[in-house]
């Protein structure tokens, strides 16, 4: 489903805060995987995220979404393959629009937007039917602007926008960092059930190991813009966070270093 | 200073307000709902008036005129769009740039520095002859209505479409909308032409309600646009919430500040500072939000701080008290 092959992205090149951020990186995702991704402060895991939604264009190598390769086609092309979650709740949603009209944009992602209904009233009632899995009280109140709910509220709206065209892939970028415990592993949940539901391939950055060794089929660990590990099937269910760290400083020949991986 | 003066002026005030509010909708949907500061609008404002005053002339029909003038005024948003979004000039510069450059655009179809389209000689909308004692349906305050009226329907449907809303969201938020598929480069460029286009309409309305067009008519549009645009939102935010009553109240806020012009001027203050005011007054309106986000809560906890203060002061006086005891 997804290819990356021998990505490189260097950031404020020729300058002293030079940062290879990707580091001759490859990756590559069947169909149905469920991929979660950890890995130390700057290790990349964000940048592989931005370079595979297109935020910019890659240095060198190659992206290939369902056999095309989009490599240097902009991102709201790119779009069309792709559901994505960010870290800051605020960044998933147009907080001064409603939340039937956030989901009628996602509902229109990859096609033509003329000069049709924004919404119409039979979607406004399927998107009332879907707020209504998420048990969140949100069907109540759909015409709500987004910008009045809280953070956890607004990551379950973003999944629900993310999903609604099925994604050829669906990107997570530390989508549950920004909420209280308890909110996380709501949208967690509510992450898996989407997921399973309709077998999507995912890959979902984490801070949080435990996440990362419970959810998916294959983990993966990134340290200077590469992947220095990478763990699936019965190998990756009796992983222990012990385990982890003591891999990750066996491959990379230094300790860990997120500190909030550490403390959760 | 006599009253009947100043109720003399006001229908002229309510028509010019009425017009400003058509340049006054423009500049909302850049600056409000597009969330772009747009300066073209200073050159849109005059283009349009030229446009049309040159094509009356030339023994075109006022439709003909008008619907040119609002091409052009698109076209004006068009250059701000491509300095912006092709070439990475950052939106204020861009509107800059283009303003300036419609100096020279203005000045050639003008011909020279103004030009006259009396309401005797040219099939002519609205004119400030028409204000008072004149048919109902033919008086200027209530063709200009219309037209608002109309303009604001169709806006309020343009932005209900899956195109409208794709605008909405680039200017709530750019992130998203990228991430949703939505071109906001294209987007913006669409928005910059919508409301220029409406501003040249509006400048074309203006230039025949004077009787003349001229090459400085549009300088400092954009401070009485954005005036409007603050005006009605800190008045009628509360009560207006739709979008389409939004914009109507930016109409409002156009009139209102007509209205309260005519009333300085009524007060016979010296034309010369006029420009001046009319700035303290904008800037007084652009600071009231804030103001009240920032003064309002102070002076509410006014005496729970001077409680604090006593007794912050009386735990410091009872700490040096006890040391100075210590001491002794």
């Amino acid at each position: 489903m997804l290819e990356a092959i021998d990505l490189h992205k260097t950031f404020n090149n020729g300058t002293i805060n030079e940062k290879k951020a990707l580091n001759g990186l490859s990756l590559k995702m069947n169909e149905g995987d469920f991929v979660t991704v950890i890995g130390g402060n700057g290790a990349g895991k964000s940048t592989l995220l931005n370079a595979l939604s297109g935020v910019w264009t890659v240095d060198a190598g190659n992206i290939i979404i369902d056999g095309l390769d989009v490599t240097y086609m902009p991102e709201h092309k790119r779009a069309k393959f792709l559901g994505r979650v960010f870290q800051d709740p605020k960044m998933g949603t147009a907080g001064n629009m409603g939340i039937d009209e956030n989901l009628a944009l996602a509902a229109r992602r990859g096609k033509f937007r003329g000069l049709s209904r924004g919404i119409s009233h039979k979607e406004r009632e399927e998107y009332r039917e879907m707020l209504k899995i998420l048990d969140l009280g949100l069907e109540d109140r759909i015409t709500a602007k987004v910008g009045l709910l809280s953070g956890g509220q607004r990551q379950a709206i973003t999944l629900l926008m993310a999903t609604l065209k099925r994604p050829k892939l669906l990107l997570l970028d530390e989508h549950t960092a920004a909420l209280d415990p308890k909110t996380a592993s709501k949208v967690l949940a509510t992450t898996n059930k989407i997921v399973n539901e309709h077998n999507l391939t995912t890959l979902m950055i984490t801070h949080n190991m435990k996440d990362a060794i419970v959810t998916g089929n294959r983990l993966i660990m990134m340290n200077s813009g590469q992947i220095v590990l990478d763990i699936s099937g019965e190998e990756k269910k009796k992983l222990t966070v012990d385990d982890l760290l003591h891999k990750f400083a066996l491959v990379s020949g230094v300790e860990f270093n997120n500190d909030r991986a550490l403390l959760s | 200073m006599e009253l009947a003066q100043l109720l003399n002026a006001m229908p002229g005030a309510v028509a010019q307000g009425l017009i400003w509010g058509i340049m006054a909708i423009g500049v909302y949907i850049t600056f409000k709902v597009l969330d772009v500061a747009d300066l073209t609008v200073d050159g849109t404002m005059c283009t349009g008036g030229a446009v049309c005053a040159s094509m009356l002339i030339n023994g075109h029909g006022i439709w003909y005129s008008m619907g040119a003038a609002l091409l052009a005024g698109v076209l004006a948003g068009l250059m701000t769009g491509i300095f912006h979004v092709v070439m990475g000039i950052p939106a204020i510069l861009a509107g800059i740039l283009s303003q300036f450059a419609l100096y020279s655009i203005n000045l050639s179809v003008i011909g020279k520095a103004n030009v006259a389209v009396p309401s005797r000689l040219y099939p002519v909308l609205v004119s400030q002859k028409f204000v008072k004692n004149v048919a109902f349906t033919k008086n200027s305050i209530f063709v200009v209505a219309i037209l608002t009226v109309i303009i604001i329907a169709l806006l309020y449907w343009f932005f209900g479409t899956a195109l409208g809303c794709s605008l909405r969201a680039t200017g709530s938020n750019p992130n998203m909308s990228r991430a949703q598929g939505i071109n906001t480069k294209r987007n913006i460029v669409i928005g910059l032409m919508i409301s220029n286009g409406l501003v040249a309409f509006s400048s074309a309305l203006y230039s025949q309600y004077q009787g003349f067009a001229d090459i400085n008519m549009g300088r400092g549009a954009i401070v009485i646009g954005l005036a409007a645009v603050i005006i009605g939102n800190v008045i009628f935010s509360k009560i207006f919430r739709n979008f389409a009553l939004k914009l109507l109240s930016v109409s409002f806020g156009a009139v209102i500040y007509f209205m309260v012009l005519q009333l300085i001027m009524w007060f016979g203050i010296d034309t010369n500072f006029l420009k001046l005011l009319q700035a303290i007054v904008v800037a007084l309106f652009l600071a009231f939000p804030y103001w009240k986000k920032v003064y309002l809560p102070a002076i509410k906890s006014m005496k729970k701080r001077r409680l604090i203060r006593k007794h912050n002061r009386e735990v410091l006086a009872a700490r040096k008290a006890e040391a100075a005891a210590k001491e002794a």
